[in-house]
């Protein structure tokens, strides 16, 4: 039987669909989850997705991170089960604490809508093993809070651990210190990355079907684990 | 009416670009000795009792301030500033 793995709706979600979707392409089977709703149905992996939870009205995520759903998902994380989140569902993870730093407005104050080339930095994750060390790929970028920042003592940590999971080539969208586009971490089942990989899963509609590698990593996890 | 004030700022070694914006507007307005301009949130908390600072603190230190980017401090409306 192929994996279960579920998306979470918050009040706000707007990727919910599309990750639902992707994760249908990559062969697993999609499972809605809830905001208010703690049960996480046995789900082998879990994906918060894109979008402006409870309206991004304090912070990005900082409301979120007290949905039912999520005291559910940080302590399952703690023992293992994949998280992915996804631009707001990364902002989420780091208000939660599942992640260091925090995602802050763009340097430029400028929404920013385009296609972004990222490097892979880190393939011994979850999320990531489906990639090649130092693979470039293309995926949209959609966010206005997204530039990456941490302490100093807490950026030369991830630096030194190998954390950064992405980098932004070709020009920093945001900001974002040490182009930091992704991270993970320490036993790499959570990652968070502010690019959205569930819309370039389709030639149709995507800049390119390079997204689908962080489905078809977790599926490839999954298969040797479950 | 028992009100807890609370401000919240970003961090000084965090870039505030809002900030930054404001700034360069102000040569505009004809005023050029403003070295730097910061924005923060004041939030208002009023209790059904007495203001609990306690309280007030740990609500601000959980929900509303990020404490990985952003200081606050908090007063009863009327007294000192406590951090």
């Amino acid at each position: 039987m192929s994996p279960r793995i579920g998306v979470v709706t918050f009040p706000g979600s707007l990727d919910d669909r599309d990750a639902l979707r992707a994760i249908r392409l990559s062969g697993a089977r999609p499972v809605n989850l809830w905001h208010a709703d703690s049960d996480l149905y046995g789900v082998d992996a879990v994906i918060l997705p894109g979008g402006f939870s409870y309206g991004d009205y304090l912070r990005c995520g900082a409301i979120a991170k007290f949905a039912a759903v999520m005291g559910s998902i940080v302590k399952a994380a703690d023992n293992g089960l994949p998280v992915l989140g996804i631009c707001n569902g990364f902002q989420i993870l780091c208000e939660a604490h599942l992640l260091p730093g925090a995602l802050t407005r763009n340097q430029h104050l400028h929404f920013r809508t385009r296609d972004q080339h990222l490097r892979i930095e880190s393939t011994s994750t979850v999320w990531t093993n489906a990639y090649e060390p130092g693979q470039e790929i293309l995926i949209p970028i959609k966010s206005g809070e997204g530039r990456y920042v941490a302490d100093a003592s807490t950026l030369a940590e991830i630096e030194a651990e190998g954390h950064v999971v992405a980098r932004y080539l070709r020009g920093n969208p945001n900001g974002s210190q040490h182009d930091i586009a992704a991270i993970r971490n320490a036993a790499g089942n959570v990652v968070g990355l502010m690019p959205h990989p569930e819309h370039a899963v389709e030639a149709l509609t995507g800049p390119s079907i390079d997204g689908l590698g962080f489905f078809t990593s977790v599926l490839a996890h999954l298969g040797a684990h479950v | 009416m028992a009100r807890v004030v609370v401000d919240v700022m970003l961090k000084p070694e965090i870039l505030d670009p809002q900030g930054q914006a404001v700034a360069n507007a102000l040569p505009r307005l004809g005023v050029d000795d403003v070295r730097s301009v910061r924005i923060g949130k004041r939030v208002e908390i009023e209790f059904s009792g007495e203001p609990d600072l306690d309280r007030a603190r740990e609500i601000a230190d959980k929900l509303l301030a990020n404490p990985v980017i952003e200081d606050f401090a908090l007063r009863v409306e009327g007294e000192g500033e406590q951090t």
